[in-house]
């Protein structure tokens, strides 16, 4: 398809019931009551000139370009912000309005640059189209007057500038950065003449102000003023191709626009479902790894990881993968093989990398990073509703009233729906916030909390029962739905367990250090404030409790009804594009695909008979038992795809001396990342960009990926699979990711009813789509739980073996930024390190204090897993006792720290959790300065001999 | 497999169970083991002598064993 700009309603969509009827140049119209004039004209194909209306800002009618004439109505209204009436006759092309319109775009273009020829936004500039459509040829009033024409360029965000010359202050960036995204960094300074856009303060650049550069003001831009600077360097894209963003579980929809097989760049796709059309600066700007230098696109082996590298033909590396699997299948049996599927690749691929390892090893270790990121909430979702996932759709927080956030902090990580809940907390729902530190939610622009619970980190359960404590012992509870929709005998001898007065606020304060009293409003706010909506993160999931969490979550939403219907639920905002797809395909060593358990034999058997092969009807090992298996000497080989554990997984000494004690590390990746230090084969991995499948997002959304370049290693990444598949003799023949997605639809009841055709088309798919749900199902359990009767779980706190002490008196809490993106193998390869160059620790100012410690000072990190070295930054947004980091940077590896503590119940690890204690430092580790003497070693590639 | 981290998995798992009743909490403990431990980290528990174990974990894994070598 050749480049068309995304239609512009001009104004926001209505959704009303009520319909009217007008008539707009000779033309009947129906649309709901209370849209404007200018979006009926645009429904039925008008296009009435506008500069300061687009249809994602409310209505401004500042330009005075889209007057109309209506029969009966004085003057010439501006048609953004007449609402339609019943008979309405609008007229949109006179003699008069021509005339009124060109008189308003010649004072536009007096003060306007006339560089259209040599102006990147030469022909995609609505300025321009505009001057064309009224008629415009010449000026009256000259060019010599006063003007802002030699106004400077602020070129200091890395991705876009500001040309203040070609601005027409249209304030559309101004509301866009308000309205959409919800974080107030623009405004129109001065009046009248002097009237100017700015950032931030006088000050400030674009850089330095509070502008988190989602690209919203971009996009909203009618002119070259606000301009990516790739399409300065490349020009005006000439095709564009929809797809999904490869960053986090939200699943922003893209349009990829490309000048040849070069993207330009990536505009939010105003028809996504999931983000409507908004982005962050991750899924927006962030896509320059995909062709950094640093990306591997030759396969590479060696015997021995202190060896360097040698690159050679895929034939060759493919054939000495196989040839080690082969043979320690022979020695040591299927069991002491295995893999691990990837959250940032499509369904197509880790579906079939867990079927390579069932069917082609022989064995069921096959895991994936939701063991390390939601694992829990599959199982406690699963234990409670019948199902593993979220509840809802992003578009039902428009319906919350009270939303209960809990353990996540969505506008770092989640920032496109953080901006979603933004938007409704300013429109009056209430916000409750249980989280040790006190992030950006609690207080911004326009958002305060009612209510934030600063809970002693590891006391998530404590808190919860003690809301359920006050909900039961209040008289709170929704009886009618529990009694029709719930065990009711389960839910008496919950009700009796949290009704405990060991239960109560004011018994465990000691415990959560939270004020009995502020507790117990918030659970009066969440049972009574209307639809009650949860959101959580990885903050409820990587504890020793993180099921246990889950489950009194679901116990909270049932006794009060908030489960079944818009605004409510149950929401895990999902890390990673795809990790509920991951979870989805069968990439847990228990389960298929569709969660359904590898002892169950009528599911076995429907692959066996599919897959012509034995499946081991006993469960593998997860990712820490391979790694203790592997030091054991009963666990031999793992293929990797796009995970690096080393990095992001816990204990890395522990991860490091199960990785060392491989004989066969296969790595299939985009970059030598840190697992690569440790792997015999290298296999170049393709990016989101150069590839066709689906990823499912955390709403179950389905979702369309697409190639629009050749792969730069030669092969999508199924493809690699395939080929390794087949060298161990699999006699797998498929052509396109399509074929694999026929069978995940063939095998996996909840996907029955999904197809390639359909997932392209553009049709919204959220999981379950089949005979009882052929149109999918954005919400959850509307009739009844999935498994029958809603489950209450007792869940008993049982504290963390994880204690301060004397010798780690501190408490480390881990998390990740806005900026960056988990590991940073992506983001760290981009200009996003402008804003996150290193991981620092947040410490409170008296903790910092009794130590010595100022901001920007080097200090030791250490607990009984290891110890690390990192700049602090000395805050008070961490309680006293607890400290923060992220993971981010190979250089800090937080994760040397962090220990092997676990969830009880699928062994997701305590990352939230450790004791630790913090001193000044004048250097790097002994752990540090060994690591980056193993990575140059590691990573040696051999030189190639030249050819003959 | 490292059995001290066997044994205390085991114990974790029967601790969080605990607070449904012991009998419920035994046969759910010896479900949960039996649902998602591999192979070879049921047989190490199987062999130890099941002494660092909580009431509960130990009557779990006695219960389990059985069913294994029944079935």
């Amino acid at each position: 398809m050749g480049y068309e700009r995304q239609k512009d309603f001009g104004t926001p969509e209505v959704k009303s019931a009520e319909m009217v009827t007008l008539t707009i140049d000779g033309r009947d119209v129906t649309v709901p009551a209370g849209t404007s004039v200018m979006r009926a004209a645009a429904e039925i194909g008008g296009d009435i000139p506008k500069l300061c209306a687009t249809d994602n800002v409310k209505a401004f009618g500042s330009c005075r370009l889209c007057l109309v004439e209506i029969e009966g109505a004085r003057g010439t209204p501006a048609s953004c912000t007449t609402p339609v009436a019943p008979g309405m006759k609008v007229q949109t092309q006179t003699p008069r309005l021509a005339k009124l319109r060109k008189g308003v775009m010649e004072l536009y273009i007096s003060d306007h640059p006339l560089d259209c020829l040599t102006c990147s936004a030469n022909n995609d500039c609505e300025l321009q189209d505009q001057a064309a459509n009224v008629g415009l040829r010449d000026v009256r009033y000259g060019y010599s007057g006063a003007n802002h024409l030699g106004l400077p360029t602020d070129t200091s965000n890395p991705y876009f500038d500001f040309d203040a010359s070609k601005c027409i202050v249209c304030s559309r960036c101004v509301r866009a950065c308000a309205e959409v995204q919800g974080t107030f960094a623009l405004t129109v300074d001065g009046r009248g003449f002097a009237s100017m856009i700015s950032a931030g303060q006088t000050v400030d650049d674009f850089l330095s102000s509070e502008c988190v550069s989602c690209g919203a003001c971009v996009q909203a831009c009618p002119t070259a003023t606000l301009q990516e600077k790739s399409v300065k360097e490349i020009g005006k894209p000439e095709r564009a191709v929809v797809t999904t963003c490869a960053y986090c579980g939200v699943g922003c929809s893209f349009r990829a626009e490309m000048r040849g097989e070069q993207l330009v760049r990536m505009v939010p796709w105003k028809d996504g479902k999931a983000n409507h059309g908004h982005s962050c600066v991750k899924g927006r700007f962030a896509w320059g790894y995909a062709n950094h230098a640093d990306r591997i696109t030759k396969p590479m082996i060696r015997e021995q990881i202190d060896q360097p590298w040698r690159e050679v033909s895929w034939e060759e590396a493919i054939g000495f993968a196989a040839a080690k699997i082969t043979r320690i299948k022979a020695e040591h049996g299927p069991r002491a093989l295995g893999g691990i599927t990837s959250s940032r690749c499509t369904n197509e691929e880790t579906f079939l990398v867990q079927k390579l390892i069932r069917a082609g090893f022989g064995a069921n270790n096959v895991d994936t990073c939701a063991r390390v990121c939601h694992s829990p909430t599959g199982y406690g979702l699963s234990q409670t509703f019948g199902t593993s996932a979220g509840t809802q759709d992003f578009d039902s927080v428009e319906d919350a009233d009270v939303i209960m956030v809990i353990g996540a902090n969505p506008t770092d990580g989640h920032p496109v729906f953080a901006s979603r809940m933004k938007k409704r907390l300013r429109e009056g729902a209430k916000l409750i916030v249980v989280d040790p530190r006190r992030i950006d939610l609690v207080k911004s622009p326009h958002v305060e909390a009612a209510h934030h619970l600063p809970l002693q980190p590891g006391t998530n359960v404590a808190v919860l029962t003690a809301m359920a404590h006050v909900i039961v012992t209040e008289g709170l509870v929704n009886e009618a739905f529990v009694r029709e929709r719930c065990d009711w005998d389960e839910f008496q001898d919950w009700a009796r367990f949290v009704a405990d007065e060991k239960h109560s606020p004011e018994f465990l304060e000691a415990v959560t250090r939270v004020p009995a009293a502020d507790l117990r409003a918030a659970a009066r706010l969440y049972a009574t404030g209307g639809n009650g909506a949860i959101y959580y993160g990885l903050g409820v999931t990587e504890h020793s409790q993180g099921s246990s969490t889950v489950m009194a979550i679901a116990n909270l939403a049932m006794a009060t009804g908030n489960i079944g219907r818009r605004g409510v639920g149950v929401n895990p905002l999902r890390g990673q594009n795809n990790v509920q797809g991951a979870c989805d395909m069968g990439s847990f060593p228990h389960e298929l695909s569709g969660y359904r358990h590898i002892s169950n034999a009528e599911a076995r058997k429907l692959f066996e008979d599919d897959w012509g092969v034995t499946l081991d009807p006993e469960p593998g090992l997860r990712i820490p038992n391979m790694l203790d298996a592997a030091i054991d000497g009963s666990f031999k080989a793992i293929y990797i795809q796009g995970e690096d554990i080393l990095q992001s997984d816990p204990d890395t000494h522990h991860v490091a001396a199960g990785l060392a004690a491989m004989e066969c590390v296969i790595v299939h990746d985009l970059f030598l990342n840190e697992t690569a230090n440790y792997a015999h084969v290298f296999l170049p991995g393709s990016t989101f960009l150069e590839k066709d499948g689906t990823f499912t997002n955390a709403e179950r959304r389905i979702q369309p990926v697409r190639k629009v370049m050749e792969p730069a290693n030669g092969y999508e990444d199924w493809q690699v699979t395939q080929l390794l598949a087949n060298a161990i003799g699999c006699g797998w023949n498929y052509t396109h990711a399509s074929q694999i997605l026929a069978e995940i639809a063939r095998l996996t009841p909840t996907f029955a009813g999904v197809a390639w055709e359909r997932v392209t088309s553009g049709e919204p798919l959220q999981w379950p789509v089949n005979e009882k749900a052929p149109k999918g199902s954005p919400i959850m359990h509307v009739d009844g739980f999935v498994r029958g009767k809603g489950k209450f779980v007792v869940t008993e706190y049982v504290p963390t073996d994880e204690r301060t002490g004397p010798r780690f008196p501190l408490l480390l809490t881990t998390g990740r930024i806005l900026s960056q993106y988990n590991v940073g193998a992506q983001t760290r390869r981009t200009a996003n390190s402008v804003w996150h160059q290193e991981d620092v620790l947040e410490i409170h100012p008296t903790d910092a204090e009794n130590r010595g410690l100022k901001t920007g000072d080097f200090a030791r990190l250490a607990s009984r897993a290891g110890e690390t070295t990192l700049r602090v930054l000395v805050t008070d947004r961490v309680a006293p006792g607890v400290v923060y980091t992220t993971f981010h940077h190979p250089a800090t590896q937080a994760n040397v720290v962090t220990t092997d503590n676990s969830d009880w119940a699928t062994n997701c690890p305590e990352y939230k959790v450790t004791a630790v204690q913090v001193t000044p430092s004048n250097g790097p580790s002994e752990w540090q300065e060994e690591y980056a003497d193993l990575t140059a070693m590691a990573r040696r590639i051999e030189a190639m001999e030249p050819a003959e | 497999m490292d059995d001290t981290k066997l044994i205390r998995m085991a114990n974790q798992i029967a601790t969080n169970l605990a607070a449904k009743g012991e009998a419920v909490a035994v046969a759910e403990t010896a479900e949960h083991i039996g649902k998602f431990w591999d192979p070879r980290m049921k047989a190490a528990i199987f062999a130890d002598d099941l002494t660092r174990l909580t009431p509960i974990a130990r009557a779990a894994i006695e219960k389990l064993k059985a069913q294994v070598s029944a079935a």
